[in-house]
């Protein structure tokens, strides 16, 4: 069974079509890396996964929730999908290792010293051990970005949405959060990653999208797409960003 | 003329029962002040009542029908249904709310956010003192609601710091980036949850400065229900004067207190301050 489906999916912002009749599944397992010019969708089409955005027309599956359902399964749709955002938006009153436990304590009622436990073992995967104590103001930006990661998978979820992880930082800190995003996805971590970074795409990625006008332009092999693009309009984007 | 201490020690006693009556009408009526301004001031914020013709027209409408059932209910039980009893009026009271409330359920955060907006508006464009002397003076004309100096003040004081808290408790939680409001939605968190862990504790350390000036400010406003004659700080200074003349002294004296009351409030602010890491 597909964790995400999307039935002929319609997003509008007033008179301005962003996602335009997408049709897509997504199996369990699979890195599916989506690139396209700005404008295209690509942030909205992650954002209608977890409803950060309504859309007006069809509907989305994510593993048997639907986005249409009333708050509390939209509530709990959400649980099941991670997301990590361009700008890290990290509690500020709270550690490191609190942010990490905020998760599993306020949506899964889990006892404060096993979050705890969880928290910690969450920060040294990805490399932070040393800074749990550390708030999100003094931590650089790549650390935020690896807490914001401890934190969304935190709370267990089925499926991890990344909204641009690396646009924010410095280009010598990027590496080190696609080191943790790639570690996650050799865990089995089902991953949608909305993203410039073109090798991560070859690398880690499994699948790759191309939008292009609010719909999906092209769909396949990461390696394949990118080594022999298809139409004009994937060569030209390539051209851009490379 | 000289300077007479012993005139400060002879009223001191009267001053500070003035200080006390002081202290209590401000604390009283920022803790009130407190819970109307968070409780509008969250309504205001979250609730966006968006003002076109056609909501103006409805509102209209809606205050007119509900004016008009109120007559016509106060016709009918005047005359043609005068023998009907009282627990059968609010039976029916009962029932007229609750099919309101049912067929406008979703209407009523909208009618309490304009509500709340029309307070602020309200309570904010009026002086304090006009406030104060329409509790005092006019409510008992209107409603036959007798009530004392003191209560007179500290309700006063609770609407009217309510409106300006209101309006500081709008402007710390816009202050909070949507992105944290969005990480919570993310984490499929609740509304009241996100706003009680996420946005509560962020906008509170925000508001510490603006909250504190308001502390201040309605501490120094209670010294004008001097015009509904209740014992406080000013008010006593005032009789103490009509009797011994020695306006340089106590008026010295008044000023003082009053000074050190909201230094005490501005030093707990920067103690406050120090003690939460403002972010």
């Amino acid at each position: 069974m597909s964790i995400v489906e999307f039935k002929n999916v319609t997003k509008r912002f007033g008179d301005n079509v962003v996602l335009d009749g997408i049709d897509l599944s997504i199996e369990p397992g699979e890195v599916v890396v989506v690139v396209g010019p700005s404008g295209s969708g690509k942030s909205t089409f992650l954002r209608c996964i977890n409803v950060l955005e309504t859309i007006q027309g069809g509907d989305i599956i994510v593993n048997g929730h639907s986005v249409l359902g009333p708050p509390a399964q939209v509530r709990e749709l959400r649980r099941e999908a991670g997301m990590v955002f361009q700008q890290f938006n990290l509690f500020p009153q709270l550690t490191a290792l609190e942010n990490v436990m905020f998760g599993p304590i306020h949506t899964r009622g889990t006892p404060r010293a096993q979050a705890r436990e969880q928290a910690l073992d969450l920060l040294s995967k990805v490399g932070l051990a040393d800074r749990a104590g550390h708030y999100p103001g003094q931590l650089s930006g790549g650390q935020q970005q690896r807490v914001a990661i401890a934190r969304a998978l935190a709370i267990k979820p089925m499926l991890m949405l990344f909204d641009e992880p690396t646009s924010a930082l410095d280009p010598e800190l990027r590496h080190e959060v696609l080191r943790v995003m790639q570690d996650v996805a050799e865990a089995g971590m089902t991953m949608i990653v909305v993203t410039h970074e073109m090798e991560f795409a070859r690398k880690v990625g499994s699948r790759l999208i191309f939008m292009d006008g609010g719909k999906i332009a092209e769909d396949g092999d990461p390696e394949t797409l990118l080594s022999q693009p298809p139409s004009q309009r994937l060569r030209d984007f390539l051209q851009h960003v490379a | 003329m000289s300077f007479e201490w012993s005139a400060i020690w002879a009223a001191w006693p009267d001053l500070m029962a003035g200080a006390w009556m002081t202290i209590q009408i401000t604390l009283l009526g920022l803790i009130g002040g407190t819970i109307i301004g968070a409780l509008s001031g969250v309504v205001v914020t979250y609730v966006p009542v968006i003002v076109t013709r056609r909501t103006l027209f409805w509102s209209v409408v809606a205050v007119v029908a509900a004016v008009a059932l109120l007559r016509l209910a106060s016709w009918l039980g005047d005359g043609p249904l005068a023998g009907v009893p009282e627990s059968a009026w609010w039976a029916v009271r009962l029932a007229v709310l609750a099919l309101l409330g049912w067929r406008f359920l979703a209407w009523i955060p909208l009618a309490l956010s304009f509500l709340a907006q029309v307070y602020i508006l309200v309570i904010r464009g009026t002086p304090i003192v006009v406030q104060v002397m329409f509790i005092y003076f006019a409510l008992p004309l209107l409603v036959n609601l007798r009530i004392d100096g003191f209560t007179a003040a500290t309700v006063t004081l609770m609407i009217n710091s309510g409106a300006y808290i209101a309006e500081i408790v709008r402007a710390g939680l816009q202050s909070v980036p949507k992105g944290l409001y969005e990480a919570g939605q993310a984490m499929g968190l609740p509304f009241h949850k996100i706003l009680a862990r996420i946005i509560g504790p962020v906008a509170l350390r925000r508001m510490i400065p603006t909250m504190g000036n308001q502390c201040i400010i309605s501490l120094k406003d209670s010294s004008l229900f001097i015009v509904i004659g209740v014992a406080e700080l000013t008010r006593q200074g005032q009789e103490i004067i009509a009797g011994n003349f020695r306006a340089v002294e106590i008026w010295g004296a008044v000023a003082v207190i009053y000074l050190f009351m909201t230094g005490c409030i501005a030093l707990a602010l920067k103690f406050i301050e120090h003690r939460t890491r403002i972010v």
